[in-house]
C-alpha cells in the first residue's frame, strides 16, 4: 500500500470523526450517507481536486456538487480540514447564525460550489457548469455526487441525456451507491438496477467500483479525467454507514440522532481521539 | 420609423439579439418552445450560444443555474405553465434561493393564449412566482417595453421572471418610455378613480379609461409592469388622490395583481378595490378576444368595474 492511499484512507477517517461529532452536536443531520460517501469525498479534496482554499471562487477551479446534500456533514468536514474555514466552525452546524446550513449552500460556505439539497437538482446544475466551461475553453472539471435512491428523480435523467448529447467529458458524476433511502432498501421501495446499464445506455462512460476501496477510487477518478468525448459516472459500490458497524447497513442511520453514547461508540470503533470540550 | 414588432414574443426575441450583441455572456436555453418563444432570433445569429435543452424544464433550470454559478447570464424561455410550475422547484432551490443570474422569459400567460386551452393557459405563474424570495417579476405590457425590459434585466444581477403574452398587441408606448425597476408608469393621468393594470389589460385599461372619459370620470392608468418589487408608492398615492382602485390582469384575481395591490392597501391606505381577471376557475379553449369577453376582462367591464369601485367610494364617503 503506498503512502499516498494510506494517508488518504487516515483522512477518511478523520472526516468520518468530525461528521459524526457534528452531527451528534447538532441534534440531527444524516450520519449513514456521510459516512458512505467518505472515503469519496476524501480522495477528492485531498489528491484529485485542482483547487485553492485560500480563494474559494477562483474561477478556474475544479467544481463539486453534492448533489445528495443532505451527506454535508462529510463535506463541511473535509473543507474545514482544508482550511475553508476553522475546524470550530463544525460545531456550528444547523444552528441559528450558522455558515453551516442544514443542506449546502453556495452563497454562505466558502468551499460550497452549489446550492443543493432538493434531490435530483446537484447533477443538472454540474451540466451548467460543465457547459460554462466548454463554452469559455476552460479547463476545469466539474464532479458531481449524487445518492442512490436519487436514481429515482426524473431529473437525474434528464440531466444524463444532455450531459451527453453536449459530450461533457469535463464532467465526472459519482454514484454513492449504499442501496438504502429513507424508507428502506432501493430494492424495496423503487428499484434502481440495473445502474450501470442505465448510465451507459444514457451515453455515459461508466466505471463501476468498490466506493471504500481508496485505490480504486483514485484510480477511476484518474480515468474519467482521460475519457474523452462522453462524460463519466462512477457508480460506487458502498455501505452506508460504513466505519461504525452499528450504523452499517441500518435503514435508521439515515437521519437518526446520534446520542453521546452513540458517538463514544463510534469514534471508539474509528479510533478517533477526542479532542477539545466534549465535542 | 423601424418596422412595427407585432408582439412581445418577437420584441423578446429581437431584443434578446440586442442584449447577446452588449453582453458576451449572455446563452439562450430552450425547452423545444424557440418558434414559440422566439429566442430563435438568437440562434439565427448566436449559434454557439444557444443550447436547446429539449423537453426538459427542470432541467433546464439546474442547468441554467450551473451557467450562472460560472459566471454565464443564462436566458431560459419557456411558456409560463412550465416555467412556474413544472420547474417551480429547481427555479426555488436551484436558482431564487442561491441567488444565481438566472433570466427566466416565460410566455404564453393567461387565458389569452386562446384555443389551446386549460392547460397551457397560466393564470397562477404570478402568485407563484411572487411569493419566492430573491426574485424579480415583471411583466411588460407592449413591444417597446418589452425590448426595454429585456434590456433592464440583462443588466440586473440576480434571478428574474419576466412574463409575456402570446397575442399581437398594440404599441402603447414610444421609444421614448423611461421605465425604472419599481416604479409604475403612469399611462394616463387621471383623479377619480386608478386603474393598474399589466400586460395585455394595459391597452383595454386605456380603452376603459377612454369610455369613462365620455362620461365625465377621469381615470388614472398605471402599468405596474414591476410586480416585484412592487411600486408601493404609486398604490398608496392612487389611493390617497382617487380614493378607489381597480386592478387588472389576464391572471387569477387571487395572487396576482389584484393581490398584490390588496396587500398593500390593506396595510396602508384601505379604500374600495375591484379586481378584473380569472375569477379562480380554469379556462377553456376559444378565440382571445371570445375568452377575454367570456371571462369579464374587456375594456367594458373594466369600466363597469370602475363605476362600482367609485360608488363604493362615495357610499363610504357618505357614511362619515
Amino acid at each position: 500500500m503506498t503512502d499516498q492511499i494510506q494517508e488518504l484512507q487516515e483522512i477518511a477517517r478523520e472526516l468520518r470523526c468530525l461528521a459524526l461529532r457534528m452531527i451528534q452536536n447538532a441534534g440531527s443531520g444524516h450520519a449513514g450517507g456521510s459516512l458512505s460517501a467518505a472515503d469519496i469525498v476524501a480522495a477528492l479534496y485531498f489528491s484529485v481536486l485542482n483547487i485553492d482554499p485560500s480563494r474559494p471562487d477562483w474561477p478556474e477551479r475544479d467544481r463539486l456538487v453534492l448533489s445528495k446534500g443532505h451527506g454535508c456533514p462529510i463535506l463541511y468536514a473535509a473543507l474545514a480540514r482544508r482550511g475553508y474555514f476553522p475546524i470550530d466552525e463544525l460545531w456550528t452546524l444547523r444552528q441559528l447564525g450558522s455558515r453551516l446550513q442544514g443542506h449546502p449552500d453556495m452563497r454562505k460556505t466558502p468551499g460550497v460550489d452549489a446550492t443543493t439539497g432538493s434531490l435530483g437538482q446537484g447533477i443538472s446544475v454540474a451540466v451548467g457548469m460543465a457547459l460554462a466551461a466548454k463554452i469559455n475553453r476552460a479547463s476545469y472539471r466539474v464532479y458531481a455526487i449524487m445518492g442512490c435512491g436519487e436514481m429515482q428523480e426524473g431529473q437525474v435523467w434528464e440531466a444524463a441525456m444532455a450531459a451527453s448529447h453536449y459530450h461533457l467529458d469535463n464532467l465526472t458524476g459519482i454514484v454513492d451507491y449504499n442501496g438504502l433511502q429513507i424508507d428502506g432498501t432501493n430494492a424495496q421501495i423503487m428499484e434502481i438496477a440495473p445502474l450501470g446499464e442505465k448510465w451507459r445506455a444514457f451515453g455515459w462512460h461508466v466505471l463501476e467500483i468498490d466506493g471504500h476501496n481508496m485505490q480504486e477510487i483514485l484510480n477511476a477518478l484518474s480515468l474519467t479525467r482521460q475519457h474523452v468525448g462522453q462524460p463519466s459516472v462512477i457508480i460506487a459500490r458502498t455501505i452506508k454507514g460504513k466505519g461504525v458497524s452499528f450504523m452499517e447497513n441500518e435503514v435508521k442511520w439515515h437521519s437518526s440522532v446520534v446520542t453521546k453514547e452513540d458517538l463514544e461508540r463510534a469514534l471508539a470503533e474509528l479510533g478517533c481521539e477526542r479532542k477539545g470540550n466534549g465535542r | 420609423m423601424e418596422d412595427r414588432i407585432p408582439n412581445n414574443r418577437v420584441a423578446y426575441g429581437r431584443a434578446l439579439v440586442a442584449v447577446g450583441e452588449k453582453y458576451p455572456d449572455v446563452v439562450a436555453l430552450e425547452a423545444d418552445l424557440g418558434k414559440g418563444t422566439q429566442s430563435v432570433f438568437f440562434r439565427e445569429r448566436f449559434p454557439d450560444r444557444y443550447f436547446p435543452i429539449g423537453i426538459a424544464e427542470a432541467n433546464m433550470m439546474g442547468i441554467a443555474a450551473g451557467l450562472a454559478a460560472s459566471g454565464k447570464i443564462p436566458f431560459a424561455s419557456t411558456f409560463c405553465v412550465f416555467a412556474s410550475m413544472r420547474a417551480v422547484e429547481q427555479l426555488r432551490n436551484s436558482i431564487a434561493y442561491p441567488r444565481l443570474n438566472v433570466k427566466v422569459v416565460a410566455t404564453n400567460a393567461g387565458i389569452e393564449i386562446g384555443p389551446d386551452g386549460a392547460t397551457h393557459q397560466a393564470i397562477e405563474d404570478i402568485a407563484i412566482i411572487r411569493a419566492i424570495p430573491n426574485m424579480t417579476l415583471l411583466v411588460p405590457s407592449d413591444p417597446p417595453m418589452t425590448m426595454q425590459v429585456i434590456h433592464m434585466v440583462a443588466a440586473l444581477d440576480g434571478p428574474t421572471y419576466v412574463r409575456i403574452g402570446r397575442q399581437d398587441t398594440p404599441y402603447i408606448y414610444d421609444g421614448n418610455l423611461k421605465l425604472e425597476l419599481g416604479k409604475a408608469v403612469v399611462t394616463r393621468p387621471g383623479r377619480d378613480v386608478t386603474i393598474m393594470a399589466i400586460g395585455n389589460m394595459v391597452c383595454r385599461a386605456l380603452a376603459a379609461a377612454d369610455i369613462l372619459a365620455g362620461e365625465g370620470i377621469s381615470a388614472r392608468v398605471l402599468d405596474m409592469f414591476s410586480i416585484k418589487p412592487l411600486d408601493e408608492e404609486a398604490i398608496i398615492q392612487a389611493a390617497e388622490e382617487t380614493g378607489c382602485i381597480v386592478t387588472a390582469e389576464d391572471h387569477n384575481i387571487l395572487g396576482g395583481l389584484g393581490g398584490a395591490v390588496a396587500e398593500v392597501l390593506c396595510s396602508s391606505r384601505p379604500v374600495p378595490l375591484v379586481r378584473i381577471g380569472v375569477r379562480d376557475v380554469f379556462a377553456q379553449s376559444g378565440s382571445s378576444e371570445d375568452l377575454l369577453r367570456y371571462y369579464g376582462m374587456t375594456p367594458e367591464t373594466i369600466a363597469e368595474a370602475a363605476r362600482r369601485a367609485l360608488r363604493q367610494r362615495d357610499s363610504l364617503r357618505q357614511r362619515r
